[in-house]
Parts: structure tokens; C-alpha cells; sequence
């Protein structure tokens, strides 16, 4: 048993499984990722000052450039998968009807996240 | 309940209920509500057009012909309109969450700052994605 300092209060304890909370830091950590993601490939294009076919493309062509790429890509599709569940579980009540909505979207993001290597691997 | 509780007396507890549907239009939120509900709408947007942006990504890379293809798409007014959307949303979504991870971190908690960088929120993501749309309908 958790000593009551522990909690909020003198008296209360707060306990629980903290599902949310392992939603709560990868929203922010995976919105840092993308912060920093956005930074870098804006510095990238403007570095270049290069915008036809093949100096875009080739800003994707070494590996680490597609493994930084696909991370924010994954960070983004984790950091939208929490924010719709979010949306979903403010807005729709039915248990069915969301519990729908949220299989559709996860079905939906890891498709997403597949055609995002092969859009990546095609370079 | 004690008796010195404030809640006693002639005095009736106020009923505070959700808003109706209806009332929406006409409710005034204080710049951070507004803030607040642009960046889910933001978010929401940009989830409900990841299929386009995914797309649009997809034709820059795969071929010069398709880049080409992608180039003249992007050029009418209507692709125009909805590419703007998308970049007002993305730069709302990106600085009024850079505010939220500024207020987790218990910077600008207080009533005064965090009314004033809500404000900053609107003063540096609108004239952003208004010199993006200056830009995109060849302005500037």
C-alpha cells in the first residue's frame, strides 16, 4: 500500500492502472518529433533553394533521410492515432459505434504507415 | 455540510449545463477556448486529408512525368484553396501545440500569459499561412 503523501490531498490516494498516461507523453513526445522534423526539412528545401523533380527527390534518396523521414512519418501517424481516439471518445457515446471508429482508424493509419515505406522506398 | 459552508442559506447553487448545438455561433469563447477548439479542428482536418497529403507526396517523388502531373493539378484555384486550408491548419496545429507543451511545462500557467500567447498563437500562424496563400496564388 502507497503512503497517503503520495496522493492528492491529505486524504485522498489517487490509484489506477495510468492507461492515460502512456497516451498523454507519446502525444508530446511524438509532437516534438515532428516539430523538429518540420525544422529540419524546411532548412533542407531552403538550403537547397532547389525545387524541381530532381532536387526534391533527391533530398530523399540517402538512407538517413529516409529513416529520419519514416520515423516522423510513424510519429505522426501515433501522434494522430491518439488525437482522433480523443475525438472519437469525446464526441461518440455508442460503445459499438466507437468502438468501430476506432478499429477503422487504427486499420486505416497502419495502412497508412505501409504506404508510407513503399512511397518512401520508391525514391 | 458545516454551517459556515458558503453553500447555505438562501443561496442556490448555480446549474451549469453543456451548451446546446444550436447555441455554438453565438458563444464567445476568450482567445484560448479558441485556441483550444482550432487545434482539434486543425488536427481533425489534417487526419481526414492524410490520404491527399500522402498522395501529393507520392507524385513529388515517384517520376519527373508524375511530378509534372502534380505541378499542373496543383495549379487550379480549387487544389489552391484546399492546399492553403491544409497549411493554416498544420501551422495553427504546430504553434498553438508548441503553447501546450510550453503550458505542460508549467511555463505561462498565470491568467495574464497564457491569455497573451494565445494571442501570439493567432500573431504568428496568420500572417504564415497568409504569406503562404500570397505565395501559392502567385502575389509574392
Amino acid at each position: 500500500m502507497a503512503t497517503h503523501s503520495s496522493g492528492i490531498g491529505r486524504r485522498r490516494l489517487v490509484v489506477g492502472a495510468h492507461y492515460g498516461v502512456g497516451g498523454f507523453l507519446a502525444q508530446r513526445l511524438t509532437a516534438v518529433v515532428l516539430a523538429l522534423y518540420t525544422l529540419l526539412l524546411v532548412a533542407l528545401v531552403l538550403w537547397r533553394r532547389d525545387l524541381s523533380y530532381e532536387g526534391w527527390a533527391s533530398l530523399f534518396v540517402p538512407l538517413w533521410m529516409k529513416a529520419l523521414t519514416l520515423i516522423a512519418l510513424a510519429a505522426l501517424l501515433y501522434h494522430a492515432w491518439i488525437g482522433v481516439r480523443d475525438i472519437w471518445m469525446d464526441y461518440v457515446q455508442p460503445t459499438g459505434i466507437r468502438l468501430a471508429l476506432q478499429t477503422v482508424t487504427a486499420l486505416w493509419l497502419a495502412y497508412c504507415a505501409v504506404w508510407s515505406v513503399q512511397i518512401l522506398w520508391r525514391v | 455540510m458545516t454551517p459556515s459552508s458558503p453553500l447555505d442559506g438562501a443561496r442556490r447553487r448555480p446549474e451549469i449545463r453543456n451548451i446546446h448545438v444550436t447555441q455554438i455561433v453565438g458563444y464567445r469563447l476568450p482567445p484560448a477556448g479558441l485556441v483550444s477548439i482550432l487545434h482539434r479542428i486543425s488536427g481533425a482536418a489534417l487526419f481526414l486529408f492524410l490520404p491527399l497529403l500522402l498522395w501529393l507526396f507520392d507524385q513529388s517523388l515517384i517520376s519527373e512525368l508524375s511530378f509534372a502531373r502534380l505541378a499542373e493539378f496543383a495549379g487550379q484555384w480549387w487544389v489552391k484553396l484546399i492546399l492553403l486550408g491544409l497549411i493554416w491548419a498544420f501551422l495553427h496545429h504546430l504553434v498553438a501545440g508548441i503553447r501546450y507543451l510550453m503550458l505542460d511545462l508549467h511555463v505561462g500557467l498565470d491568467p495574464g500569459p497564457a491569455r497573451a500567447s494565445a494571442l501570439a498563437v493567432f500573431a504568428v500562424s496568420v500572417p504564415l499561412a497568409a504569406a503562404a496563400g500570397l505565395r501559392l496564388f502567385g502575389v509574392i
